[in-house]
């Protein structure tokens, strides 16, 4: 541990508070940071870590916080981005700050032009990019436009565009959340690779697996006030350890448990086929086929790309794809849903994974949001009963244990999880009898899924069918009655609560995929 | 406890600042103008500002803007799409009516209707190529504002029509009661219609209350409910012993009313009305839920022209002609006062009410310029400060909320 000693401490915030109106986001934060550590900070969310380190970025500039952040033996005060930048802190965000109609060279030297003000050196440009690119492990070209390559690939532009800058301190928001796992898996690897080499890393992140795969130390946040520090190879560093500071008590049963009780086939779809909307001929939903029982949750697993959302979405009254085929049978009935509004009449739901893009409208408050699907409930031809609709909104928010202030709070300043509670509430609000959850629990914090995982054995104690497509396995498992795997757009496995596991699961799109390279040989 | 009941305190009063910045910002432009007109310009206070006669001339100065403000925003909830073809449809409209009316001496009432559904037209045909065909609305509505302004110099071959009949002229520019009333009956029928209006909004108001508190629903505090109608009652009442010092209550206001009315009711309390908002505050999960958005574009741009075609005749009876030039700029006016009044650039916020006090502000400042004696150039330069000033705090104050 004398190592530990002598390390030169990079980083230490002291005391920070920061207030917003009416509110303390940042209540007496300490973090230190070592030199050539990767540091996780883990919390809930709303819990102010980005807050943190919005403060130490300096985009929220010095004199809007209480506390001292002191920088390489140095009191920084940093009243602009580009201050702590010239200092060697980059920031990655959660959203991407690319142009997508740009090259990724162009990206890499925005705002840090190769060159004369008068006269770009493409030649430098490019030279250089083409380098850092390498250091990232990137095999693109720098000439290759942003728009064109996967959000796994970005994510390393955005890290080789850190680097340009020379970069001691690397930050990075959640970098793993739209990843799938063997690029997440790529990306701390190179983080590792970056630490070997002297870098620091100051890394956010949900996924606890890979806080604790990574990380030497974990600071963990709860309600904006540091609860501790964990350090490897002192500390306990299992995924119950750190959940346990996250909220504050021990979370014995990660997923409630709950009795099935499994009825008649709610929702069958028959060899479905779907195309791709742009890119005619390319089927995103190969001959799918599967069944939704009342009072069952069925999980469909598959890597990014395995063509799930596409699947739920064309289903959801064609709002995805062209040459639709298939046969879909609710309640054994044979059904044509060709709009979102025949669906929704239809007793079909759909819970988007995108629930800022797709979901929610951001700028109206929550009342307006939970009665959008289904607003015949609240009106009388086409006139609207607003007394009805709050009393509706209210009863919505009381079930889901919205937190807000109240019903006209609007959508946009909610946390992650209680806007996917509103977003719930407005398609239980539906009424449906089939529930298509996309990415249910997808950014939010652990308490939150607990909370969307009791809503959802609510559901189905209330014989209502839901579909879960989700990317984390853990959740599938502890989840679903039964589970499919897709894997470029076909289903390629189907197990039972019993067969399913992380290797069962895996095993069945290894398999698919090897076929395939066989069969292209 | 003691933090809560600080907050309910403080709360519905920067609520009410916040929600109402431009009705104050209005009141103290007025009061500014009649300062300065007192005390710089040395006029009398009959030549003010607030005089019965300038008043009245007020609304049908700006009745047009009104008019056209109300269709814009619908426009630009949608999406912060705007129609630049409105001065347009407004001389082609005009000049159909001129040609109907003076011309060939068509009954008024069928060249009215006529030139409604000429309106109607134009909007379904730019409606249809920007609801359904996707064409950016900015790129539909220019060409729009080079055809329509084409097709109207063509029917006027660059003339002037004018000499419209009294029975049309009357129907928008004359007075209730008619002009032919003894004057001192004027003054006691408009101070009975604004009691009558008074009585007929708090009775609707108390019974909403009333309704609320039965069913338990949270209700504005017993001070602000009085006060805000007590405010609204002593505003309806000066403006009609206002309006009945002069001619009587201007025709042209109830048409204003009617249509800020339906629309307002259409805007807060219909389903349709609803999908506007939806639209423009996230278009894709609108649909998602379920909501046609081309329809709801086709419904803003249809309506839009209908407005202008409104407005056309309104203006062609204020001016007694029908000119090529007619319209010229208004979809700016519109424009400006829609985002004055609190519309937001990305659209899915703003209200009918908003957009127009937003005109009456331009109006007022124009009107109070005029009376200074202001260079006209110097106007504009005055009302593009206004606009763009009211558009960053827009941007601004919504920036600011974010953050927190």
């Amino acid at each position: 541990m004398g190592g530990i000693d002598l390390a030169k401490k990079l980083l230490e915030m002291r005391s920070i508070i920061k207030e917003f109106p009416g509110v303390r986001a940042l209540d007496n934060v300490n973090l230190e940071v070592e030199e050539g550590e990767i540091h996780a900070l883990v919390g809930e969310n709303g819990a102010g870590k980005s807050t943190l380190m919005n403060v130490l970025s300096g985009i929220y500039p010095y004199g809007t916080y209480q506390g001292d952040i002191i920088y390489d033996k140095e009191v920084c005060k940093f009243s602009k981005i580009n201050d702590s930048e010239s200092k060697g802190i980059a920031i990655i965000h959660q959203e991407l700050a690319l142009v997508p109609y740009l090259t990724i060279g162009e990206n890499m030297f925005l705002g840090n032009e190769q060159g004369k003000t008068s006269r770009i050196d493409w030649d430098k440009t490019y030279d250089l990019a083409a380098k850092y690119l390498q250091t990232v492990g990137l095999a693109e070209s720098p000439r290759t436009q942003i728009k064109d390559i996967s959000v796994g690939k970005q994510q390393l532009v955005e890290i080789a565009k850190a680097l340009t800058k020379n970069v001691r301190l690397l930050i990075l928001d959640e970098p793993t959340a739209s990843l799938n796992e063997t690029d997440s898996q790529k990306l701390l690897d190179l983080l590792l690779q970056f630490k070997s080499q002297g870098m620091t890393c100051i890394i956010i992140s949900h996924k606890l697996t890979e806080v604790s795969y990574v990380a030497d130390k974990i600071t963990i946040i709860r309600d904006g006030a540091t609860i501790e520090t964990l350090v490897k190879g002192v500390d306990d560093f299992h995924e119950e350890r750190i959940i346990k500071g996250m909220v504050g008590r021990e979370l014995i049963d990660r997923f409630p448990k709950r009795e099935s009780h499994i009825g008649d086939v709610a929702m069958e779809v028959r060899e479905w086929c779907a195309e791709h909307p742009t890119y005619a001929g390319r089927m995103v939903c190969n001959h799918v086929s599967l069944n939704v029982r009342r009072g069952e949750i069925v999980g469909i697993s598959g890597l990014m790309g395995a063509g799930r959302t596409e699947l739920a979405m064309s289903i959801f009254g064609r709002s995805y794809g062209t040459n639709i085929n298939g046969t879909l049978l609710l309640n054994g009935q044979e059904v044509h849903l060709r709009s979102v509004t025949d669906a929704i009449n239809h007793k079909l739901a759909y819970v988007t994974e995108d629930r800022k893009g797709n979901g929610l409208i951001l700028s109206n408050p929550i009342r307006q949001n939970t009665t959008l699907a289904r607003m015949e409930r609240i009106s009388h031809h086409q006139i609207l009963d607003k007394d009805l609709e709050i009393k509706y909104a209210n009863e919505y928010k009381d079930i889901l244990r919205t937190k807000c202030s109240g019903i006209e709070q609007n959508v946009g300043n909610l946390s992650g999880g209680n806007q996917q509670k509103v977003l719930l509430s407005k398609w239980m609000f539906a009424e449906p009898d089939v529930l298509i959850l996309d990415e249910p629990t997808r950014g939010i914090d652990v308490g939150a899924k607990y909370e969307i995982y009791c809503i959802m054995n609510d559901l189905v104690s209330q014989g209502k069918a839901v579909l879960m497509i989700s990317s984390e396995m853990p959740e599938l498992l502890g989840m679903c009655d039964r589970i499919y795997v897709m894997n470029e757009g076909a289903v390629v496995g189907e197990l039972t609560r019993e067969q399913a596991s992380q290797e069962s699961i895996m095993a069945c799109i290894l398999k698919s995929s090897g076929n395939k390279g066989a069969m292209a040989i | 406890m003691t933090e809560t009941k600080n907050k309910s305190v403080a709360r519905p009063l920067t609520g009410f600042l916040k929600k109402n910045t431009m009705v104050i910002a209005l009141v103290l432009v007025t009061v500014l103008f009649e300062i300065l007109i007192m005390t710089v310009a040395h006029k009398p206070a009959s030549q003010a500002l607030l005089t019965p006669a300038n008043i009245s001339n007020l609304i049908s100065q700006n009745s047009y803007v009104v008019i056209l403000a109300v269709g814009m925003l619908m426009c630009i909830l949608t999406g912060g799409n705007i129609d630049l073809s409105v001065g347009s449809i407004v001389a082609l409209v005009g000049a159909v009516a001129g040609t109907l009316i003076v011309n060939m001496h068509v009954n008024i009432w069928l060249a009215m209707i006529i030139c409604l559904m000429v309106g109607l037209a134009i909007g379904a045909w730019q409606a249809y190529w920007i609801a359904y065909i996707r064409i950016p609305p900015f790129i539909v509505t220019l060409a729009g504002m080079l055809l329509w302004r084409g097709l109207a110099q063509i029917i006027l071959d660059g003339l002037t029509i004018s000499g419209y009949p009294e029975s049309y002229l009357n129907l928008f520019n004359s007075y209730v009661p008619g002009g032919d009333a003894e004057k001192g009956i004027i003054l006691p029928v408009t101070l009975v219609i604004g009691i009558v209006l008074c009585a007929v909004y708090l009775a609707t108001q108390f019974m909403n209350r009333a309704k609320r508190k039965r069913n338990n629903y949270e209700t504005q505090s017993t001070s602000m409910f009085w006060g805000k109608n007590a405010v609204l009652c002593v505003l309806i009442m000066a403006l009609s012993l206002m309006l009945g010092n002069h001619k009587g209550l201007p025709t042209i206001l109830i048409l204003l009313a009617v249509i800020v009315l339906i629309y307002a009711y259409y805007t807060q309390n219909t389903v349709p009305g609803r999908h506007l908002y939806a639209m423009g505050g996230n278009e894709k999960a609108a649909k998602l839920s379920g909501i046609n958005t081309n329809r709801t574009m086709f419904f803003a741009y249809t309506n839009m022209a209908f407005l202008s075609a409104v407005a056309a005749l309104v203006v062609t009876a204020r001016f007694n002609s029908a000119a090529p030039s007619a319209g010229n700029s208004y979809e700016m006016d519109a424009i400006g006062a829609c985002f004055i009044g609190g519309a937001s650039a990305y659209g899915g916020t703003g209200t009918v009410g908003g957009a127009v006090i937003g005109a009456v502000f331009m109006g007022v400042i124009n009107n109070g310029m005029s009376i200074l004696g202001i260079d006209a150039n110097w106007q504009k330069v005055v009302k593009g400060l206004v606009l763009l000033a009211a558009v960053i705090f827009d941007v601004v104050s919504k920036r600011r909320a974010q953050s927190e």
